[in-house]
C-alpha cells in the first residue's frame, strides 16, 4: 500500500514536526547563556551559565546567595521576609528574572537574543 | 387568462444532470463525516481526524480536482449551515483549511502515482490544511506568538491524521469503482468521469 515516495513523504513529515517542536520549544535563543546580577540597579555580576558557582551579594538586610548551575541560575538564600525569589526556583529561558525586593538584589537570565529591549523594576 | 408567451415562466427549472447528483451525493457522505466527527470530544481546538478528507481524497483521485472541489466547498458550506456556525469564525478557519488543502492537492496530484500512493496526498494535504487554518489564525484572531508554541502539536495531529485517513483513502479506493450501483438508478447513478 505505501510505495516508497509516500514514505518519503511521511520521513518529511516527521522531519517537519520535529523541526517545528526544536524551533517552537527547544531553540537555543529561548535559553539562557548569561546570569545577571544586580544590586541596588547596579549589575554587580555578569556570569556565564557554564559551570557552578556560588555568588553572595550584600543588600540593605544583608546576604543574598545565588546559585549558579550550567545552564541555569536560581536564588538559593535571601533575607527578605516573603521568599517569592528564592520560592521561585531555578530560572532557565532568557528573560527569566527573579527579584529579591527588599533586599534590592535581583537576577535576570539573558540569551543569545534577548526577548525584552529593556526591564524596569 | 391566457398565459402571457413574454412572461418568465413561474416555476424556475433547475436542470439537474447526472453529475450534480453524483456531487451532491459523495458532498453527503463527507458532510455525514463532519457531522459525525464533530460530537468528538477534542482535548485542543482545532485538532479533528477530519475523517471528510478521506471523501476529498478519494474524490479527487476517482473524478478530478474540480469534483473534489465541489464536494469539499459543498462539505464546508454545508457543514456550516448545519453546525450553526455559518460564516462564524470556525467557519472561515475551516474554507481556510479547505482552500489551502485544495491548493496543494492541485499541485501534488502531479507527482508520479508510481511512487506516490494516496497517503502521500493525505499527509500533503493535511499539512496545507493545517497551514491555512494558522494562517488565517495568525492573521485574524490570535496573537501569533501563541499559535508559535502550539505548531508542533498541529503538526504532530497534520501528520497522524494524514497518514490514518490516507491508508482509509487508499483502502477504500479500490472498492468505490466496485460499488456504484447499477445506472438506471436514479437516485444513485455512477457519477460520470469529469
Amino acid at each position: 500500500m505505501l510505495k516508497a515516495g509516500d514514505f518519503a513523504v511521511l520521513a518529511a513529515g516527521t522531519a517537519a514536526v520535529a523541526a517545528l517542536a526544536w524551533w517552537a520549544w527547544l531553540a537555543p535563543s529561548a535559553l539562557a547563556d548569561t546570569a545577571l546580577v544586580r544590586a541596588a540597579g547596579k549589575v554587580v555580576h555578569s556570569v556565564p551559565l557554564n559551570r557552578a558557582q556560588i555568588l553572595v551579594v550584600s543588600g540593605p538586610l544583608g546576604p543574598t546567595r545565588i546559585e549558579i548551575a550550567p545552564g541555569r541560575a536560581r536564588v538559593q538564600a535571601d533575607p527578605s521576609p516573603r521568599q517569592l525569589c528564592v520560592r521561585q526556583g531555578w530560572l532557565v529561558r532568557a528573560g527569566d528574572a527573579a527579584l529579591c525586593l527588599p533586599n534590592q538584589v535581583s537576577l535576570e537570565l539573558r540569551g543569545r537574543q534577548s526577548p525584552y529591549d529593556t526591564l524596569g523594576y | 387568462m391566457a398565459a402571457n408567451p413574454l412572461m418568465t415562466p413561474s416555476a424556475i427549472e433547475l436542470h439537474v444532470t447526472a453529475e450534480d447528483r453524483c456531487m451532491a451525493r459523495l458532498a453527503a457522505l463527507a458532510l455525514g463525516l463532519t457531522l459525525a466527527e464533530a460530537v468528538i470530544p477534542s482535548p485542543i481546538p482545532g485538532v479533528k481526524p477530519g475523517l471528510a478528507n478521506i471523501i476529498v481524497l478519494l474524490v479527487l483521485l476517482q473524478y478530478g480536482w474540480r469534483a473534489a472541489a465541489w464536494v469539499s466547498g459543498l462539505r464546508v458550506l454545508a457543514g456550516g449551515i448545519l453546525l450553526g456556525m455559518l460564516f462564524a469564525p470556525g467557519f472561515w478557519l475551516s474554507a481556510a483549511g479547505a482552500c489551502a488543502s485544495l491548493a496543494a492537492l492541485a499541485a501534488a496530484r502531479h507527482l508520479p502515482a508510481r511512487h506516490f500512493g494516496p497517503v502521500s496526498l493525505s499527509v500533503i494535504a493535511a499539512f496545507a490544511h493545517i497551514a491555512g487554518q494558522l494562517a488565517l489564525a495568525a492573521a485574524w484572531l490570535l496573537p501569533a506568538a501563541a499559535i508559535f508554541k502550539m505548531l508542533p502539536v498541529f503538526a504532530a495531529a497534520a501528520l497522524v491524521f494524514g497518514t490514518v485517513n490516507g491508508v482509509a483513502a487508499a483502502r477504500l479506493l479500490p472498492r468505490m469503482a466496485l460499488a456504484a450501483p447499477a445506472p438506471d438508478r436514479r437516485q444513485s447513478g455512477p457519477c460520470p468521469t469529469l
